[in-house]
């Protein structure tokens, strides 16, 4: 009786969240049309809009998949010095505010970068980044990292046992792959996909500083536009009810691929599968390589370029990134308990509806988030001083679909593997939180938390109507680039970069290490 | 703990500003830039201060979208960074009350008769090349257009960006009927449409654009800030398209008073020669001799396009149709 209870309390919680995250996203868009008294039609413009954003995203998200797969067994089944490190570096892109990205990306891949500086002293002819290209390489650029993980946390969830039944049985690496990696990869590439085409699909500075032009508007900027230049606030919610839409579709495609995967447990015994000899060796090699090269070249151009700037920063820089701390720990917290309750109950009920509810915040147009809540709260409260706490919460929420990724494979192997055992033992609320949720989650929920504190850290602020005399460090940065100061805002830059990094290496590493 | 947060910063405020009770606040929507350190606000601020006896509260962010949908229950008192190409829809929403000054001899290039929106500072849009990288720059628009495509430029996207959109309106200006025909020559040397003027003016600074979509008054910034006399702005016999930065008062406001005395203010010497060199742009109402030395001495066409705002809002859709059709080949 009491276990009931107490089971039922603890779904309520995971209830409560998805609840609570469905009536910010859709709530907040129905504010938006009943300000504007309704939704107005769509314009040609914003229909091609609407195509241009599906197919990059669907390619984009494929890309980033894909190319993350031979990364990710290269790192699970070989070993090497500054293994670990590596890992956790390749994430780096992942956290990057989307300017410095840009700015990064162009270093090397522009019209005067690297790549083409190379490609002219040998006579070939020039790569442009500005197109549609651009745009796709860009979004590999921010999403590999996130599947390389989400990848690799699959190929961990393999016990080493399998894999060394498998060499006892004297299966080849093709059986292997037939037998072990192929049904795990067919159980959380869907959702990695899934995930990538929700974060390209609400692009929007990137999709057009890199697009080239109008032929590369996502549906983002015709919201932007329809707020800030038509100010046609039911054109805007139109808008983003059909980027709710598209996830949705996307939702369930994704759905409909992935199937269930169960490898039951092991021993965690500490060294991993050892990987086949010969040319595969080579080849792992080659795909760590090209993904380091690929991923750290453009962050190493902005260090180069601002390092040598920070000393000199203003000091208002100084106080603002103290600011940006305080934030990015009080959302990464929110952040990490929200996941939990969601992902716990969800890999109970695997219940479509609460994985969907789950996903939201990443289709929310940010804009759409921010007039909706503006319109919602303007009545009741005193808005301005609500900048700062408002802005914590939004980044605790948008940050929930990365940490939901990580979090819910682990915890449904964690109810399948020892749900049964927990149970006939009696073992319930916070001792069996403490004693079995907590520490077989702890490098999931780490890497979540992580991922939460770093994407507050570089947040620019959902929240452009409420204003506020305290900054952040973002705001600042790009304060400076309005005001000319460009090499002071590269500087500010790496600041930014390395401040979100050493958050995110704290959260996983420790998660890891528990 | 949020409450005890707020109660210590609470304790804090009042703490600090105890002596500062009795006096009134005049609250001022403003874009993000203007109050940042690097912008005029803080000089604002302490300049009205001085003798206003009240406290000046910049309130930052998309002002006018959020003006117009708090309409009448704004608390704003002031609103200051309007750009000319909102004031159509601004003034529609008859949120705004007259402006009370005396607008006949401004230092603009245009003429100027509006008693709503008043202009506090000024420029106009140009590119902006660098000496050492483009020897040869296009002297005119028209040899913009046929000059070769490995030209490259960056211009800003006129559906997030008002400089884009003055772009728009300035070859509107110059071509008129034979606008698509100048896009489709332009096109090919477009690098590549950013979001905001940010993004483009960080790009040329790399290094990666020839030139950029700015204002004339940008290499006043390099001159006086990095001592760096290589950037010039391309000056146009067509001419080039003007751009102002507005201020108006609320009609609603709890501080008529205060609001108008800050308008009464914002032509004054005192305020208009601060205002250059925090903001890189015009004074709107200053002899020239009082000028700083950099802003007179820059290059200034001839010629200055202006469209008033009702035909800019007429002209807004079509241009920016052609623009779409012409950059989405």
């Amino acid at each position: 009786m009491a276990s009931g209870v107490l089971a039922l309390r603890r779904d309520a919680a995971g209830i409560a969240v998805a609840a609570a995250l469905a009536a910010l996203i859709l709530g907040t868009l129905a504010a938006v049309a009943w300000q504007a008294r309704g939704l107005s039609a769509l314009q040609s413009w914003d229909w091609r809009a609407v195509w241009f954003t599906i197919w990059q995203a669907a390619l984009s998200a494929a890309l980033s998949a894909g190319l993350a797969v031979p990364v990710a067994r290269a790192f699970a089944r070989r070993r090497f010095p500054g293994r670990a490190l590596l890992v956790t570096l390749l994430g780096a892109p992942f956290i990057l505010p989307v300017i410095v990205a840009i700015m990064g990306l162009i270093a090397v891949f522009g019209r005067t970068g690297a790549i083409n500086e190379a490609l002219r002293a040998v006579g070939i002819g020039e790569f442009s980044v500005y197109g549609w290209q651009g745009v796709v390489l860009a979004h590999v650029f921010f999403n590999l990292p996130l599947s390389i993980r989400l990848i690799l946390q699959g190929w961990q969830s393999i016990p080493v046992e399998r894999f060394r039944l498998a060499d006892s049985l004297g299966f080849g690496p093709a059986d292997t792959a037939r037998h072990l990696e192929w049904p795990m990869l067919r159980g959380v590439l869907p959702g990695i996909w899934l995930a990538v085409f929700l974060v390209c699909l609400t692009s929007f500075t990137v999709a057009l500083a890199l697009g080239g032009g109008p032929a590369a508007t996502t549906v983002e900027l015709a919201i932007y536009q329809a707020f800030r230049f038509d100010f046609d606030l039911g054109r805007a919610a139109a808008l983003g009810l059909v980027q709710i839409a598209l996830s949705l579709g996307a939702l369930v495609l994704s759905r409909r691929m992935a199937t269930a995967v169960a490898f039951g447990t092991g021993l965690d015994l500490a060294h991993g599968p050892v990987g086949p000899r010969g040319w595969r060796r080579a080849m792992d090699a080659v795909a760590i390589l090209a993904a380091a090269l690929f991923l750290l070249c453009p962050i190493g151009a902005v260090i180069l370029q601002g390092l040598p700037r920070i000393p000199d920063l203003p000091t208002e820089v100084w106080a603002a990134t103290l600011r940006s701390i305080c934030m990015a720990l009080i959302s990464a917290s929110i952040a990490a308990a929200l996941c939990l309750a969601l992902a716990l109950t969800i890999a109970k009920t695997s219940n479509g509806w609460l994985e969907a509810a789950g996903m939201l915040p990443l289709v929310a147009s940010p804009l759409v988030l921010g007039t909706g809540l503006f319109i919602m709260l303007r009545a009741h409260v005193a808005i301005d001083d609500l900048a700062l706490p408002v802005t914590a919460l939004i980044n605790a929420v948008m940050a929930l679909p990365f940490g939901l990724r990580a979090l819910i494979p682990a915890a449904r192997s964690l109810r399948a593997d020892y749900g049964r055992l927990a149970d006939s033992l009696n073992m319930t609320g916070l001792a069996r939180l403490r004693l079995l949720t907590l520490p077989r989650l702890a490098a999931p929920l780490g890497f979540s938390t992580g991922l939460a504190a770093a994407l507050a850290m570089g947040d620019l602020g959902v929240i452009a109507l409420f204003a506020t005399d305290q900054p952040t460090l973002p705001l600042k940065l790009y304060q400076l680039m309005n005001s000319y100061r460009m090499t002071d805002a590269s500087a500010c830059a790496v600041l930014l970069m390395s401040i979100s990094f050493a958050l995110f290496w704290l959260f996983d590493r420790g998660g890891r290490l528990a | 703990m949020m409450t005890r947060l707020s109660l210590t910063t609470l304790a804090l405020l009042t703490a600090t500003s105890a002596a500062a009770q009795e006096k009134p606040t005049l609250t001022i929507y403003a874009g993000d830039y203007i109050a940042s350190e690097w912008g005029p606000g803080p000089k604002i601020e302490e300049g009205f201060e001085a003798f206003c006896e009240c406290d000046l509260k910049f309130v930052t962010g998309d002002i006018l979208p959020r003006i117009l949908m708090e309409g009448d229950k704004t608390d704003a008192d002031i609103v200051f960074g309007l750009n000319t190409d909102v004031t159509a829809r601004a003034r529609a929403s008859g949120l705004f009350a007259p402006h009370g000054q005396d607008i006949s001899d401004l230092s603009l290039p245009v003429e100027w008769g509006d008693d709503i929106f008043l202009p506090y500072n000024w420029g106009e849009t140009a590119f902006i090349y660098d000496e050492t990288r483009l020897e040869n720059p296009p002297e005119s628009f028209q040899a913009l257009l046929s000059a070769p495509e490995d030209l490259k430029i960056v211009i800003q996207d006129p559906r997030s960006s008002i400089s884009g959109l003055a772009l728009l309106l300035w070859v509107k200006a110059i071509y008129g009927d034979d606008t698509p025909e100048a896009w489709e020559k332009l096109a090919p040397k477009v690098l590549t449409v950013t979001k905001g003027w940010s993004e483009s003016y960080g790009m040329f600074t790399e290094g990666e654009a020839d030139m950029v979509l700015s204002y004339t008054t940008s290499p006043a910034y390099h001159i006086v800030a990095e001592d760096d006399q290589t950037k010039h702005a391309a000056i146009f016999p067509e001419g080039h398209y003007f751009m102002a930065e507005l201020a108006a008062q609320v009609a609603g406001s709890d501080q008529p008073e205060l609001a108008q005395k800050f308008m009464d203010w914002i032509l004054t010497e005192d305020f208009q020669t601060s205002i250059p060199l925090a903001n890189w742009s015009m004074p709107a109402k200053l002899e020239q001799a009082k000028w700083p030395g950099v802003m007179r001495d820059l290059p200034r066409p001839d010629t200055t396009l202006f469209y008033d705002e009702t035909q800019a809002e007429d002209l807004r859709k079509p241009a920016l149709d052609e623009w779409l059709r012409a950059f989405s080949r």
